[in-house]
This record gives C-alpha cells, sequence and structure tokens, in this order.
C-alpha cells in the first residue's frame, strides 16, 4: 500500500477497496514507527486526521466525493491550518495554534483530502538542508547521516519514505525542487500568483509560491488542480479561467523543443550528476523530443541578487514576529524595545538572524541603489533571459542540484557554500516560472539525483506532460528507500 | 566592502535583535562572507534597466467598501502573550 501514487489510491477508494480510515491508520502507523529516526513531522494529531478521514469517507458514500477525497496528505509547517501547532520550523511559533486556515489548507479540506501531520522544514524556509529547523533536522531516508535538502525537507522526507503518498511545500529560491532532487520525488513549484500566498507564513512575498510534492509528475498535476484558484485575500494572486494541469499529460513529445542553458551545462557540472542529465537528455530524444542550447548569461547572478531580495524583503515580513500578538515573548526585559530585541534574539534562529541583517542593511539609507535596485535591475536582466531563451523552446532542462544530498553538518559552518546548493534553482525564482524537479537516476552512493524542467509563464501542464512522458519510459520515480 | 563590528551594531539595532559583544565577531565574519558573494553583483552593467520589484505586472485590485470579515477578537487574543480587556499589553512606552 505505501508505495501506491495518489492515482492508484483515488481508484482503490473509488472501488470501495479501501477507506480513508484504513489509509489514514496504516499512514500514521508508518509515520509512528519512522519519525523517530527521521524527524520528518513536527506535529501529529491522528484524532484530528482521523476525524477528516471518517469526513471524508461520509462523503465518498454520499457520492459527494471528488477524485481525490479521501486520500491523505502531509502539509508543510508553514501552512496556517486552524486547531494546529503551526510553528514554521522555528522557536518564535513554538506556541502558535494557528487560528484559520491558510487558502492551500482550505482546498485541500474542500477535496476531502485529511491532513497527516505538520512536516518539518527550516526555520522560516530559510536553508537548503533542513539543518536550521528549531525542532531538529530531518534525515534523508536514502542514508540517514546525510541531508533531505530544504527547505521543505520533512515534506520532501516524508513522501520519499512513504509515510505519506503526497506533501505540500513551499519554494523562494528552490525549496520544494531541490529537496524532491535530494529525496528522489516529484516536486513543482507554480508560476509565481497561480497558488494563493494566503496563510502562508510569509519569507521573500514577491519569490514565495506553493507547490505540491509526490511520487509522480501525475500526481502533482492532480493536487496543482486543487491548489491553484483565485483567492483575492492575496494582493498577488492571478484572476485566470480554471485549468486542468493533467491536459497534457498524455501528449507525445515528439516536436518537443527542449533548451539546454549552456551555463547550466558547464565546469561546475560533473560527475554522476551530469551522467544522469545527459541520460535523461538521451532518453527524451529517444522519446521524440529535439534539444536546443539556448543562453541565459546573467544566470551566474542570480545567487548574489537573490541574497539581496529575498532578505530585504525577509526583513520586513519578519518584523511582525515582536512577542505582541503572537508567538513567544521573552520572559524578562526591562522596556518596548529590551523586550522586542530579546524576544527577537531568543526566538529566531542564526540563519534567519543574518538574513534579516543583511536585508536592515541593504534596505538602509546610503546603501539601498547599490545594493537593493542593483538587484532588482539584475532580477530584470535574469527575467528577459528566459523570455529570449523561450522564443527557441518550449521547455528548459538542467539538473536541480549541483551535487546530491551531502553529509549533515558538511555545510553548516559556511553559509555561502549552502546558499550554491540553489545555483540551478534561483533563478526560476526570480523570474516568477514555473518549474520542477523529477527523478534522473542514482549516484554511486546510491543517492537519488534530481532534473530540473522549467517552463515558460502559465506552462506547468505542457512541463508536467514532459515530465510523464519521461516517467512512463523510467523507473527511477518509483524506487524508493529500503528503511 | 568589509563590515566593521559597528556596522554589525548597528544593522542588529536596526533589525531589532540583540546582539551580545561575543557574537559580534561570529556576526562579522558570516555577514563579511555573505556580502562578498552579494558584491559580484556590481560587476554587471544594469544602465537603463528598469528595476523588477515582481514577477507579474500586478495592478492593486479595489474592493467594495464593505465590511467583509467577521469579529474574530477572542480567537486572535487568544493566543496573544499577554491582553486585557481586549487590549494587547506591552511595556509602559509614554510615562
Amino acid at each position: 500500500m505505501s508505495d501506491a501514487t495518489l492515482k492508484s489510491l483515488s481508484v482503490l477508494l473509488a472501488e470501495g477497496k479501501t477507506s480513508s480510515i484504513e489509509l489514514c491508520q496504516d499512514y500514521l502507523a508508518r509515520i509512528q514507527s519512522l519519525n523517530v529516526s527521521l524527524n520528518a513531522f513536527i506535529s501529529v494529531d491522528a484524532d484530528k486526521t482521523l476525524a477528516e478521514a471518517r469526513a471524508a469517507d461520509a462523503l465518498r458514500a454520499s457520492g459527494q466525493g471528488g477524485l481525490l477525497t479521501g486520500v491523505p496528505i502531509a502539509h508543510k509547517d508553514i501552512f496556517c491550518a486552524e486547531g494546529w501547532l503551526t510553528t514554521c520550523g522555528s522557536k518564535m511559533l513554538s506556541n502558535f495554534i494557528s487560528p484559520y486556515d491558510a487558502h492551500v489548507i482550505e482546498q485541500f479540506k474542500a477535496a476531502g483530502m485529511p491532513c497527516l501531520g505538520k512536516t518539518n522544514m527550516d526555520e522560516f524556509a530559510m536553508g537548503s538542508s533542513n539543518e536550521t529547523s528549531f525542532y531538529g533536522a530531518v534525515r534523508n531516508p536514502w542514508d540517514a547521516e546525510r541531508v533531505p535538502g530544504g527547505s521543505s525537507g520533512g515534506s520532501a522526507a516524508c513522501v520519499a519514505a512513504r509515510m505519506a503518498p503526497a506533501a505540500t511545500g513551499t519554494d523562494t529560491g528552490g525549496s520544494i525542487r531541490q529537496p524532491a532532487a535530494l529525496c528522489g520525488i516529484t516536486g513543482l513549484k507554480p508560476t509565481y500568483g497561480v497558488v494563493s500566498r494566503y496563510g502562508m507564513i510569509a519569507f521573500a512575498s514577491s519569490l514565495d509560491q506553493a507547490g505540491p510534492m509526490a511520487q509522480t509528475a501525475e500526481d502533482c498535476a492532480l493536487l496543482l488542480n486543487v491548489m491553484a484558484g483565485f483567492d483575492a485575500r492575496d494582493s498577488t494572486s492571478l484572476e485566470r479561467p480554471k485549468e486542468d494541469y493533467t491536459r497534457s499529460l498524455h501528449q507525445p513529445l515528439a516536436g518537443l523543443r527542449i533548451g539546454l542553458p549552456r551555463e547550466f551545462f558547464g565546469p561546475g557540472l560533473v560527475g554522476d550528476t551530469a551522467k544522469a542529465v545527459e541520460a535523461a537528455i538521451a532518453q527524451l530524444r529517444k522519446l521524440g523530443a529535439e534539444t536546443v542550447e539556448v543562453g541565459l548569461p546573467n544566470s551566474n547572478l542570480s545567487v548574489a541578487a537573490y541574497y539581496v531580495l529575498a532578505p530585504a524583503e525577509a526583513s520586513s515580513n519578519l518584523s511582525r514576529f515582536d512577542g505582541v500578538r503572537y508567538g513567544y515573548r521573552t520572559p524578562e526585559y526591562r522596556d518596548l524595545t529590551d523586550m522586542y530585541e530579546k524576544t527577537r534574539a531568543e526566538g529566531f534562529g542564526s540563519e534567519v538572524k543574518r538574513r534579516i541583517m543583511i536585508g536592515a542593511y541593504v534596505l538602509s539609507h546610503g546603501y539601498y541603489d547599490a545594493y537593493y535596485i542593483q538587484a532588482q535591475r539584475l532580477r530584470r536582466l535574469i527575467a528577459n533571459d528566459f523570455s529570449t531563451a523561450f522564443q527557441q523552446c518550449d521547455v528548459i532542462l538542467s539538473p536541480t542540484a549541483p551535487t546530491t544530498a551531502f553529509k549533515l553538518g558538511e555545510k553548516t559552518a559556511d553559509p555561502v557554500e549552502m546558499y550554491l546548493s540553489d545555483i540551478y534553482t534561483i533563478a526560476v525564482n526570480l523570474a516568477g516560472l514555473p518549474g520542477m524537479s523529477l527523478p534522473c537516476g542514482f549516484d554511486a552512493q546510491g543517492l537519488p539525483i534530481g532534473l530540473q524542467l522549467i517552463g515558460n509563464y502559465f506552462d506547468e501542464a505542457r512541463m508536467l506532460g514532459v515530465a510523464h512522458q519521461y516517467q512512463l519510459a523510467t523507473d527511477w520515480h518509483a524506487r524508493a528507500p529500503t528503511l | 566592502m568589509s563590515l566593521s563590528a559597528e556596522d554589525v551594531e548597528r544593522i542588529a539595532k536596526l533589525a531589532r535583535i540583540r546582539v551580545d559583544a561575543n557574537e559580534v565577531v561570529a556576526y562579522q565574519t558570516q555577514l563579511n562572507g555573505i556580502f562578498g558573494l552579494i558584491e559580484a553583483m556590481q560587476a554587471a552593467d544594469t544602465a537603463d534597466i528598469e528595476p523588477m520589484s515582481h514577477a507579474q505586472d500586478l495592478f492593486q485590485r479595489l474592493r467594495a467598501d464593505v465590511v467583509t470579515e467577521p469579529d474574530r477578537r477572542a480567537a486572535f487574543q487568544a493566543i496573544a502573550p499577554q491582553t486585557e480587556n481586549g487590549l494587547y499589553l506591552v511595556p509602559k512606552v509614554i510615562e
């Protein structure tokens, strides 16, 4: 049962061969036995899950269930869920029981998908290894001495370990795609504005976007059908007609033009990752796709621009954590300023503090033009590169991450080295494009390798179709770690 | 560019984060490392490039000037560190 995809669970439920209660009990039992070692979940609440499962079974019995009614899902602990502890991986929110649901949570509730629990993550989604979580690092199910990637590390690990058939994630600079790659699952970041950010704790508002994480591209398409949609409570939510993201899954690849950015196939791409990506390209050619070399000449500056823009937005967004309305407050203080400064010093971890401080600096008087505006100009150049590239191709392909999962502690001493884990993913967020990662092989140590696809704006369906056709011809996505 | 210890203290003050004297050097080293990465930006020629603040060309939507939210003060204040009579309590600011 635990290797089942959403699609197959949906069929079993429809045929009456299983129930939501049975599925949830099975997954909760697996979570209970594996979470001690993997630490993928921050909160599990069996009573809540089973109550939702009973309601889902009743809905199906009444004939009003949808395709995914009764199929459980885990949610990243960045999404506010009413009555659930919602920590965002931080001590600052260690006592925050959300009084309301995020739009994404509402959508899954409306679809009748029970919540299996809240997954571990880098604190406030700032990190690429899940090691900045106040609740401890998540272990990679393929090798417990290695990181799962981040920031949606708990979501990626729980899907890889089959503790949940799917999970939600969020991606500001690669936080869905990089952990999906390091854990051997499929994850998608939609076009900016497709999924509402309402109730999703903000990191960098112009870059944050929620998306699905699952075993297959087909499952991601089904989940995106649930998640996407206009929501007036997010001022950047786009008013577009409802789409069926599964509509291109069966489109043959003949005539598809795949762009290969020469900057992403340079000397930085080595070893088993290079070989696996080359083999994936060969496989896609065999399926009828053509490849064309494209240029993203400003992509080498995307990490630099990102580490100005994301911290600047974070320093503003995280100013709300002041110990007044919710969350942690320091026990002893002299006056208001002392209360703010001690609350924030004690409530935030060191990576979050570093980023808030970078943000405060680049936005301060005398540095704003040199840093913040310069980074915004670069952002335009990076987005323009993609527009030019998409005149020559339909999707862009690259590795997702420069390496497979690294050892716990290997990059914690040097923030800059950690930041370079996202060199292939960050430009996509700056441009606001959709991107995804899917498994394309294993390295010599048996660790999964991820392939990144980047689509043009609102071209998720085509991108998912390419991934699905690749997954019909390969079985990398079906491999699971032995646990 | 290189941040001095005084710069670090000033930034911490701006960010309302207490940084103890024994933490300043560590922050200084790490922040300077990060700014080393960021400095690469300065090499790019961005003359005449319009800054891009957002991925989509958005306009702010307007809505009718009517009440849409229910009163949930009690639920929201139940999770606050300190409240009294429907007000959030903070240390005295004005003598």
